[in-house]
Formats: structure tokens, C-alpha cells, sequence
């Protein structure tokens, strides 16, 4: 085989090194979603900025629905989860949804799900119960985004 | 922000996709390899290449199969170091000798394994049953070497090998997942315990002195591996995956000062009282000295090589199959970095470190994606045991540290090594299925939560003053 052509190939498996960690790279990129369209048909602001008519047709929703659920007290402080149309499960059991390591949480501790466009918690027979802005639960109520549901020493809230 | 998307998907066609790429790279590279001797698509190259591509695809299907979810990129990364590794052993093999075809063979018992892990477990969780069934497994596997009968004896100076029929196996590399899986159980059911118990100084608050017993033990394993087995390398790698875990588990500073003083302390005292410690030091500080580089136990002329084959290679390298990286001792095993980076050069070896940091970042992704507490310790464990090596090895072969005996993670010859790294990718691949697949929310049938999984109930959180 000629020099020119081993040189080439040698080149060019530089190149195919390089162009796989970029396809990873990029693959990744994908995964994290960045820059994704709204999956929700809402138009974009690139779309209303070309098309203003677009801007009227689709008016502001007049309360934001909770999108994620986001732990501000106690030991998961910071933990965020985005919220699907599946309920979620709170509690120390491994299988809860969120697994709370909060010595004061019982196993399956309480249950948050959608119901319409609102989210409702109900307490699942917890020993220290559950609190939706100091007010203990006793039967399932719903959960507007921002009003701390407090569960043991943690308390979680519903951000838009 | 834009709308998170809702309905998690498996990517496995991504997968597919990046793997052919990785193929490519790994089979081209061992094509390349015999280009310049004529002898590029013998019967060897078709042979290796042929069941490597088989095992790879056959892996993918079992991922489709079983772990639907896991994480796309991890599988093409390791397929791609793997790949390259086998080309290079197989580019260094002596006329008669047969490494190559011994590390193909040990990589597709490794995938086997990893396979079997992934089929059987199904759910890594079912590991914490494990906690201290592991502790007594890695203390055994950590104290076989030293037994007379199945240690192989002193070999280059370490007692790390045991005989299993005609084969050498070191038990050490299996050793680091089943410590992994104990300091993930123990931690993820001790962290209030040693989170909440402690006196405060200054900044620092410090854990009470029962509380140290697990810091204590780990330290003890890690002198003891140094002292006994004469492995500097891997009494590194131990303490310093107990000190991540520990520290991601409590994100307390002060359990990170306790652990760099002691093995500071521990390493200094080492030094001076064991030969080989001090022999490496030495080697590492004064590697161009004369008297050093030919010194006949613990000379540098290894390392120094090695940096001359690098610099040989330069920005591009010498192209695969043209250097002479087989003038370093152990090119195929210890010094495959170098041996890389004078054939591939800068350019390459980048590449080749950029793989595992990228594999190391898939690793944490899966810890952070995955809800319970032990599967993200155990994530975060084993992601950063293959991290460490990687840098006490890649540093060791570029002088950054003293050399230390541990192997390059995929790429050196080695079958044990081999094996603990694939099982390693198995169960982070299983740890990402989780924490990428979609939530389990169909209702529980009472009793069913506690049972399932082999935990014990939490007596119910009463915990009132």
C-alpha cells in the first residue's frame, strides 16, 4: 500500500475518534433536551416574533399549572421532580416516587395526583400526618403551585 | 423554559447508531494496525473483529430486551475503548505470542458476565440485601492472594494474583464493586446517624468518634492491601472510593479532611518504612536521573520510556502499527496509554481521555437521575472507582504522580481488570434504566412494598421527643 494512502488512512481514523465523541456529545445533548420545541403546541417566541397574530391566539393561561415539584425543607432540600400525568408516591419506602429520608415520614406517607388541570394530596394513613399550609389533612384537597405541603420535617411545594 | 418531556424514551436506535461508529473505530483500528506489515485482513483481523461486532450487537439486543431505558452512550463508549485496546495488544503481540486473542477472549466472557448481571438482577436495588454479605466478600477476595496454595505468589513485586487452573486472576478488581455495593448500603441506611451526630469546630463539624468505625475500617483495608500485598495502587483506589462515597452520602467537608490527613499520614509513614513506596517516590521525583533509570528494582526507566515514546509521537502520532512503542516494558498492559499516545499522538490520546470522562459523566447522570439513595451512592461509587484509576494510571504513565500498579480501565491486557470494568458498565446500565425509565406508579397491593424488596420495614416514624 502507498505512503499516501496509509497517511490518509491515518488521518482520517484521527477524524473517526473524534467524530465519535462528538456524535456522543451530541447524543447527549439530545438527551438533555436543551432547546427542545415546546412539546406542549404553545408557540415558541421565535414563532411569535415572526408571526405576531400568533402572540393573540394563544392568551396567557389564567393560573400557570405546576410543572414540578420541589423539596424546600428537610434533608432532600433542593431536590426537584418533574411532575407527568402519573401520581406520585411520598415516603421512605424505596418504591415511593420520592424516597424521603426524613425519620419522621412513614413508608408510603402520602399521595399527590392529577385530577383535571389541578393536583390533589392525599394523606395515606401517615403516623405524623400530612400538612397542606398548617392545616392537616384529612381528606384529599387540592394543591395550588407555591402553598408548602410539609411531611415530617420536609416540606415540598408545586412550581409552575 | 420549554416543556419537559413527559413520556421518557429509550434511545435505543441512538445507541445502535453511536455503536456502529464505536465498531468502526475499534475494528479500523485493528485493521490500521497490520496495514504497514501486509497482513491487514488475515484471518486474526476478520476472526477478532467478527465476534467483537457480534458481542457488541448481541449486547445491544439484550439492552433492548431488558433494560429498555438505559442510558444510550455508555455501551458505544466502552465497545470503543475495548475495541481500541484489543488492537493495540493485538499490534504488540510478539510473532508467536497470543495476548491478543487471550484479551478477545477475556472480553467476551467479561460481556457475558455483564449480560448475565443485567438479566438476572433486573433490579439493582436488590443488591442492598447484599450489604454485609459484600463486606465479608471483598474482605475474602482482599485476603486470597495471601493464602499459600491459591496466591500465585509474588509477581513483580505484588501479591495480587491468585492460580485458577492455568490462568492468573486478581481478586482485587472484583474486590472494588463489592465495596462499592457495602459502603452504598451501609451509608444509605447510616447517613442520619452519622450526618446528625457530631461536635462542631469551627466551620468543620466533625462525627463522633463511634461514628468513624466504617473511616477506620476502610483505612485499615487500605493500609493492609499496601502492607501486605505490596499494592500502592489499589489501597489508593479503596480509600479514596470510600471518602467519595462518604462525602457524597453526608456532603460534609470535614469527613474529606479527616481522610486526605490520614492517608497522608498513613502514605508518609509508608514511605518510610517500606522500600518499594520510597523506590517509587524516588522513581517519580528524579525519573531522568542516571543512577535512577537503570536502578534494577524500581527504576524509572519504565515511566521515562515511556514519556520518550510519547514525545516520539508527538501532535498526530506515528500512525497505528508504525512506532515502536514496544521498546517500553509492559506496552500491552501497564503502558498502553503511551503506547497509544505514540501512535495516535496528542490528538488521539485526548480522544481517548475525553471517552472515559464523558463515561464517567453518564455514570453520575444515572446517580443523580435514579430516587433511592442506595443506587445513586453505588452509582456515584463505581463511576468514580473507574474515574480514579484512570487518573492514577494516566497521571502515573505522564509523571503527574508516582507510577502506581493499577490498569487502565478497557484498554490494558488483563482479564480481571476487563471483568470488574464490564460488570461495572452492567450495573450502571441498569442503575440508568432506572433513573431514565418512566415512574412505577400502578398502586401497591398492601404488603407488597416492604416484601418485594427484601428491606426492612422503618418501624413506623414516631420519632416524637
Amino acid at each position: 500500500m502507498s505512503d499516501l494512502t496509509i497517511t490518509a488512512l491515518r488521518f482520517g481514523f484521527l477524524l473517526l475518534l473524534w467524530v465519535l465523541i462528538f456524535s456522543i456529545v451530541s447524543a447527549m445533548r439530545r438527551d438533555l433536551m436543551v432547546g427542545r420545541k415546546a412539546a406542549s403546541g404553545a408557540p415558541t417566541q421565535r414563532q411569535v416574533r415572526r408571526n405576531p397574530d400568533l402572540a393573540e391566539a394563544a392568551p396567557q393561561p389564567v393560573k400557570q399549572q405546576a410543572r414540578q415539584l420541589v423539596v424546600v425543607e428537610g434533608p432532600l432540600k433542593g431536590t426537584t421532580l418533574p411532575l407527568a400525568a402519573s401520581p406520585i408516591l411520598l415516603g421512605r419506602a424505596q418504591e415511593a416516587t420520592l424516597v424521603l429520608e426524613d425519620d419522621y415520614a412513614s413508608g408510603r406517607h402520602a399521595r399527590l395526583f392529577p385530577q383535571g388541570s389541578r393536583w390533589f394530596i392525599e394523606d395515606l394513613g401517615s403516623t405524623n400526618g400530612t400538612y397542606l399550609a398548617d392545616q392537616q389533612l384529612t381528606r384529599a384537597l387540592p394543591v395550588e403551585p407555591g402553598v408548602p405541603v410539609r411531611i415530617g420535617k420536609t416540606v415540598i411545594e408545586l412550581r409552575p | 423554559m420549554s416543556q419537559l418531556s413527559t413520556t421518557p424514551k429509550p434511545r435505543r436506535n441512538v445507541e445502535l447508531a453511536l455503536l456502529l461508529l464505536a465498531l468502526a473505530v475499534g475494528i479500523g483500528a485493528n485493521m490500521l494496525v497490520g496495514v504497514d506489515q501486509e497482513k491487514a485482513f488475515d484471518s486474526d483481523f476478520w476472526f477478532q473483529s467478527s465476534l467483537l461486532a457480534v458481542a457488541a450487537l448481541v449486547f445491544h439486543g439484550v439492552l433492548r430486551f431488558r433494560a429498555k431505558y438505559a442510558d444510550p452512550v455508555i455501551l458505544p463508549l466502552v465497545v470503543a475503548l475495548n475495541g481500541l485496546g484489543l488492537a493495540m495488544i493485538h499490534r504488540l503481540d510478539a510473532p508467536d505470542a497470543d495476548t491478543g486473542n487471550n484479551q478477545l477472549r477475556w472480553t467476551l466472557i467479561a460481556m457475558a458476565v455483564a449480560i448475565a448481571v443485567i438479566w438476572f438482577l433486573k433490579d439493582h436495588r436488590v443488591l442492598r440485601r447484599f450489604t454485609f454479605i459484600s463486606l465479608a466478600a471483598s474482605a475474602l477476595l482482599l485476603i486470597l492472594p495471601l493464602i499459600p496454595g491459591i496466591s500465585a505468589g509474588e509477581i513483580l513485586g505484588a501479591r495480587v494474583w491468585i492460580r485458577l487452573g492455568p490462568m492468573t486472576f486478581q481478586p482485587g478488581e472484583v474486590a472494588k464493586i463489592t465495596l462499592a455495593i457495602f459502603f452504598a448500603g451501609y451509608l444509605s441506611s447510616n447517613r442520619d446517624l452519622i450526618l446528625l451526630a457530631g461536635r462542631k469546630v469551627g466551620p468543620l463539624q466533625f462525627p463522633r468518634f463511634k461514628d468513624m468505625g466504617p473511616m477506620i475500617t476502610a483505612w485499615l483495608v487500605s493500609i493492609g492491601v499496601l502492607i501486605f500485598q505490596r499494592d500502592l495502587g489499589s489501597s489508593v483506589l479503596f480509600f479514596g472510593l470510600f471518602i467519595v462515597m462518604i462525602y457524597v452520602a453526608t456532603s460534609r467537608i470535614s469527613w474529606v479532611v479527616i481522610g486526605l490527613a490520614l492517608i497522608l499520614g498513613g502514605g508518609f509513614a509508608a514511605s518510610r518504612v517500606f522500600s518499594h513506596v520510597e523506590l517509587r517516590i524516588s522513581g517519580w521525583l528524579n525519573a531522568f536521573t542516571p543512577e535512577v533509570y537503570g536502578r534494577s528494582p524500581g527504576g524509572s526507566g519504565q515511566i521515562v520510556q515511556g514519556l520518550f515514546g510519547m514525545a516520539n509521537g508527538g501532535l498526530v502520532g506515528t500512525g497505528l502499527g508504525q512506532g515502536r512503542p514496544d521498546l517500553v516494558p509492559f506496552a500491552n498492559s501497564d503502558m498502553i496509554i503511551a503506547s497509544l499516545g505514540e501512535e495516535l499522538g496528542l490528538v488521539g490520546l485526548f480522544a481517548v481521555v475525553l471517552m472515559y470522562l464523558l463515561l464517567f459523566t453518564r455514570g453520575f447522570r444515572a446517580a443523580l437521575g435514579t430516587r433511592d439513595a442506595f443506587g445513586k451512592l453505588l452509582a456515584c461509587g463505581l463511576s468514580f472507582a473507574v474515574a480514579l484509576q484512570c487518573f492514577v494510571v494516566i497521571g502515573g504513565v505522564t509523571r503527574l504522580i508516582p507510577l502506581t500498579g493499577l490498569t487502565t480501565p478497557f484498554l490494558a491486557a488483563g482479564g480481571s481488570s476487563l471483568l470488574a470494568n464490564w460488570i461495572i458498565v452492567g450495573l450502571l446500565l441498569m442503575i440508568s434504566h432506572t433513573a431514565r425509565g418512566p415512574v412505577d406508579t400502578t398502586p401497591l397491593r398492601p404488603g407488597e412494598a416492604t416484601e418485594s424488596m427484601g428491606i426492612d420495614t422503618p418501624t413506623e416514624a414516631v420519632k416524637h421527643s
